[in-house]
């Protein structure tokens, strides 16, 4: 500890040098924070949901459905303790630039599989009674100021209604809560009863069978039996779990672990190399004073040990600014994760990271100043 | 009075490039304690070397150098530093203190090797400035002094951790006159009432003057002249 002033001095001999070379390493962290706590974030997402959940789509690709007709067979599935059913809507409020979450669905099975959507039985049942009928999340309806009563006119390029518009309009009668399912989950239903007699092409279709298993340790039992009453017909399906289904989507946006690695790697080397030609800088422009230092008394080891814990305070200090950063960041996040902080495991990687730019980036002028040798550094030489 | 160091046909050579120069050729020298030698003689004759050795800043390449009951040459670098810190106090020719740091923080540095409490260290550092009359510019940086001011506490710096030996390096080289006769002054007063042994390394007459004895190398020689001074 008594040795610190003088560390710190020599750390802030070059002030602007110092400034930038700390900058550059916030930024760097920073991003590194960023990144591995959104995959972190996506991972944490994925691991949070529910595995008493199935999704049954067409085996070939989702777009292409699957029969109405297969509720009743999926029903009578050992396990199975609710079904519903997802159709794709899509559209949008006013502009396209606004889009909707919008499936059509069985609202009651909906809320049987998701038991942790919150609803009140009074909307659910008005929902029963009003073919034109939409459950709206809170957060979507507070974001448009919907409220019940509300008619809503949707727009939509892919379902031309029987009356040959692709304006459908929906009688708000009722909203839930999305809290515990995060803000990408859907939260605009319609009535699938509906839409069928209203829709003027695609009859019989549903895009996913949402099931609910009575024990979530026999998921993927349930899901091999559903399987395989389909095998071999005209429309197989496949049969994941939530977090299967999760990942299979989030890998159609690349690979984001790869991704993250990559530039995170690239942002590092990049910065280890600036590190390392600043500590080298330094130490080569203080030779003289590093000579005194050995002439006074400090051994070959005691000032390998400043320099080196010089390079550290000013990867570490820097660092852990830049995953600071990145952690006030995270709050802004809520929609899309949740409840999330940046993991610990990223401040942990983040340290050790920084430990290690500051061994390798250090390690090599610290040696010089090691070697030194006092007549030379003090004649010039 | 007893002998704190002893040069015993000391030889030392740097190998420069392809070429291994001869510097020092059996030097003999003995320093009494509490002397104030100058060394003198022209550029190249082995003055700093000499000086080095005794410090033990190097190494000979033959002979003895022993500084109180201990026999230096042996020592490894370690050990030489460990010996240096508790031993010597340097002065340099340009001061060579560490820019980034107030003059205090610069004399304490040599005591930041022992095992002082920081209000010990502190009480030492004031009385060293003192000594000195700087207490007042304890604060300033390097840059913020005058080379006299600057030679002054890099005497500080050298006294302060209490060494048996001050060495001097041309500390007047890089003064003016006036500034000259203080550094030596000082010198002087240290050697006298404190008791230090040093010795300096000087082109300077004028400044070997201040000196008990004066002694002449050339060509990595002692020459025979040995002036002494009257004190």
């Amino acid at each position: 500890m008594k040795y610190f002033p003088l560390i710190w001095a020599g750390l802030w001999r070059k002030r602007t040098r110092t400034i930038f070379t700390m900058l550059s390493i916030v930024v760097a962290f920073l991003l590194f924070g960023l990144l591995q706590g959104i995959n972190q974030g996506f991972n944490h997402v994925i691991r949070d949901l529910n595995v008493d959940r199935l999704y049954v789509s067409a085996k070939t690709n989702m777009t292409d459905g699957l029969p109405i007709a297969y509720a009743d067979r999926i029903k009578t599935v050992p396990g199975v303790r609710a079904l519903s059913h997802w159709t794709y809507f899509g559209g949008y409020f006013q502009d396209a630039r606004n889009p909707l979450p919008a499936f059509a669905t069985e609202p009651e099975g909906l809320f049987a599989v998701y038991r942790d959507l919150k609803i009140k039985p009074e909307y659910l049942e008005a929902m029963k009674k009003t073919r034109t009928g939409v459950l709206i999340g809170q957060s979507l309806a507070d974001k448009y100021h919907w409220k019940i009563g509300d008619r809503i006119p949707v727009g939509t390029s892919i379902w031309t209604n029987k009356q040959g518009s692709n304006t459908w309009y929906f009688d708000v009668v009722g909203t839930f809560d999305t809290s515990s399912v995060g803000a990408g989950f859907p939260s605009f239903y319609i009535n699938y009863a509906f839409f069928q007699e209203a829709t003027a092409l695609g009859g019989g279709i549903v895009h996913y069978y949402l099931v609910g298993v009575t024990d979530p340790a026999k998921a993927t039992e349930v899901a091999k039996h559903i399987d395989a009453l389909f095998a071999n017909s005209t429309n197989e399906t496949r049969t994941q779990t939530e977090s299967e289904l999760a990942q299979m989507q989030l890998k159609q946006i690349g690979d984001i672990n790869f991704i993250v690695n990559a530039i995170v790697g690239a942002v590092l080397f990049t910065l280890l190399f600036l590190t390392a030609n600043t500590m080298m800088q330094s130490v080569r422009e203080r030779t003289s004073e590093l000579a005194v230092l050995k002439t006074l008394g400090f051994s070959d080891t005691k000032v390998l040990v400043l320099v080196l814990i010089e390079a550290l305070l000013l990867c570490l200090f820097a660092a852990l600014a830049g995953l600071a950063l990145a952690g006030s960041v995270f709050p802004m996040l809520k929609p899309i994760f949740g409840h999330f902080r940046m993991p610990m495991i990223v401040v942990s990687m983040g340290a050790g990271m920084a430990l290690l730019l500051a061994l390798v980036s250090g390690l090599p002028p610290a040696w010089r100043a090691r070697q030194l040798n006092i007549v030379d550094a003090l004649a010039g030489r | 009075m007893a002998v704190l160091v002893t040069l015993r046909n000391v030889t030392k050579s740097y190998v420069r490039g392809k070429q291994k120069v001869e510097v020092l050729h059996g030097v003999d020298l003995q320093i009494e304690a509490g002397e104030f030698l100058a060394l003198m003689g022209p550029s190249g004759s082995g003055k700093t070397t000499t000086l080095n050795l005794i410090a033990g800043l190097d190494q000979p390449s033959s002979g003895e150098v022993v500084v109180g009951s201990n026999r230096i040459d042996k020592l490894s670098r370690g050990a030489l530093a460990d010996w240096r810190a508790h031993n010597i106090g340097f002065i340099f020719q340009f001061y060579n203190l560490l820019p980034v740091l107030t003059a205090e923080a610069n004399v304490e540095v040599p005591l930041l090797l022992t095992n002082l409490s920081k209000a010990q260290r502190r009480q030492r550092v004031q009385t060293a400035l003192q000594l000195v009359a700087l207490a007042d510019r304890a604060k300033h940086k390097p840059n913020e002094l005058s080379g006299g001011q600057q030679q002054r506490v890099a005497i500080a710096r050298a006294i302060v951790a209490d060494p048996t030996l001050l060495v001097c390096d041309e500390p007047t080289g890089d003064l003016d006159r006036q500034n000259a006769e203080e550094i030596m002054n000082l010198l002087k007063a240290l050697n006298r009432t404190q008791g230090k042994t040093i010795v300096m390394v000087t082109h300077d007459p004028r400044a070997a003057e201040y000196a008990s004895r004066e002694l002449h190398l050339d060509k990595g020689k002692l020459a025979n002249e040995e002036v002494r001074h009257v004190a």
